[in-house]
């Protein structure tokens, strides 16, 4: 089968790189297939997984946010914070949602960023989720 | 002449010094390996974004963006890049000089002028002139992770949305080499210099360019301020390496030459006490 070269970016350092047959990952408009010869494209991506299809297998990289640019033959995910399945730090997510989830409940208290834990909360389980290989 | 002891004293003192420096070399030395990596690590971010930018930016030109446009200036944000430690040479007095004397020329009073301030010298500096320091940011890493410095960078391009003031400009010191390092003044805000790449490709949006460019030109300027901050980094440790390296040097050449005058002025003791025992001798015959 056809196979485009993938890349995963973060202001850290290459996170992913390789041939696979097909991407597919959660764009801010909804869910988004991509084939190898896709017209050039670019799409703001949601907290979530991305799913990389390659003889059969399918790997996942947690992206949270960034974006998502296509050409025909190369797809780049830019990603601020990025980590495939097997990187993720599973305790430290578990203290983030935690930690996530206590800020939330005290919704009362003033000085709580609500937008901010919101979207803490999102990565954690997002992390959690795709380390466990579910998604 | 000082005494025997005297140059001992100033012999032991100055080894104990060289050592030191020493180490203090070889601690930066590691630090700007990893510092040059983590730089290094960072470009290909950098070049996709800049791409995917310069497309968006410059392919269609009907965006009309906030940060795209240049605006009657009020109020000129200086964002100054220097280090939490010293003992680094003049890599933070040449940014701050620079800083300082573009603000006297270019402005008549303090409330024309805001300045960020990353790192505690240059943020002692400025408020200790009683300049408009409106964030200040100490204790940034070695190694500097993008989440760690998230929030300096966000607020910093919150602070232009929100018209704190009507355009950025940063100073740090560039890095050109282990021995060289340069200051630096860059425009970041607004976006009006983008580089264009060779090859521009028109892209599809999904949805569409201007909320692309929403959620696009933020996280550009932001990774702007951290690849300026990287750099800087890395100058840093080259700076204080290089000043170390100089201390250790100038130590060993001071011992050399204490020890040169030990060495005569024991020699000259032992001639002295030789030619009192024949005086003495001589007198007793």
């Amino acid at each position: 089968m056809k196979t485009m070269k993938v890349n995963v970016v973060t202001p850290d350092g290459p996170v992913y790189e390789s041939d696979v047959e097909m991407v597919s990952t959660k764009a801010q408009t909804g869910e988004l297939g991509i084939l190898p010869g896709h017209i050039p494209m670019v799409a703001p991506l949601e907290i979530g997984a991305v799913r990389m299809k390659h003889d059969g297998k399918t790997e996942l990289v947690a992206v949270s946010g960034g974006f998502l640019e296509v050409r025909p033959d190369t797809v780049t995910i830019l990603a601020q914070t990025a980590e495939t399945s097997d990187e993720i730090d599973v305790e430290r997510a578990i203290r983030a949602k935690e930690r996530a989830e206590q800020r939330l409940r005290e919704r009362q208290q003033e000085n709580v960023d609500f937008r901010r834990a919101e979207l803490a909360l999102q990565r954690a389980i997002n992390r959690i989720s795709i380390s466990q290989g579910k998604l | 002449m000082a005494s025997l002891r005297d140059i001992k004293n100033r012999i032991t003192s100055t080894k104990k010094t060289s050592q030191i420096t020493k180490a203090m070399e070889m601690v930066s030395s590691s630090k700007w390996n990893r510092g040059v990596m983590n730089a290094k690590a960072f470009v290909p971010y950098m070049e996709k974004m800049q791409e995917v930018t310069a497309s968006i930016a410059m392919g269609s030109k009907d965006v009309n963006h906030p940060m795209l446009q240049s605006r009657p200036v009020k109020k000129t944000g200086y964002l100054v890049i220097t280090s939490d430690r010293g003992l680094a040479g003049a890599f933070n007095s040449n940014v701050i000089r620079q800083v300082y004397q573009t603000i006297q020329e270019r402005h008549k009073s303090n409330d024309e002028f805001a300045i960020i301030a990353i790192g505690r010298v240059g943020r002692d500096f400025f408020a200790k002139q009683g300049m408009n320091v409106v964030l200040e940011i100490i204790g940034v890493a070695d190694q500097p992770s993008f989440s760690e410095i998230h929030d300096i960078t966000s607020s910093t391009v919150g602070m232009f949305e929100d018209g704190t003031f009507d355009e950025l400009y940063v100073y740090y010191n560039h890095y050109v080499s282990a021995i060289s390092q340069e200051v630096t003044e860059k425009k970041l805000l607004p976006l009006t210099d983008i580089e264009v790449p060779t090859k521009m490709t028109s892209y599809e949006f999904e949805p569409n360019a201007e909320e692309i460019l929403e959620v696009l030109l933020p996280q550009y300027a932001e990774s702007l301020i951290f690849g300026s901050l990287l750099d800087s980094k890395a100058s840093e440790h080259a700076a204080r390496m290089n000043a170390m390296k100089n201390a250790t040097d100038n130590a060993n050449e001071l011992i050399k030459s204490l020890s040169l005058s030990y060495n005569r002025a024991r020699q000259a003791a032992i001639t002295q006490e030789i030619t009192e025992i024949v005086g003495g001798a001589a007198a007793l015959e």
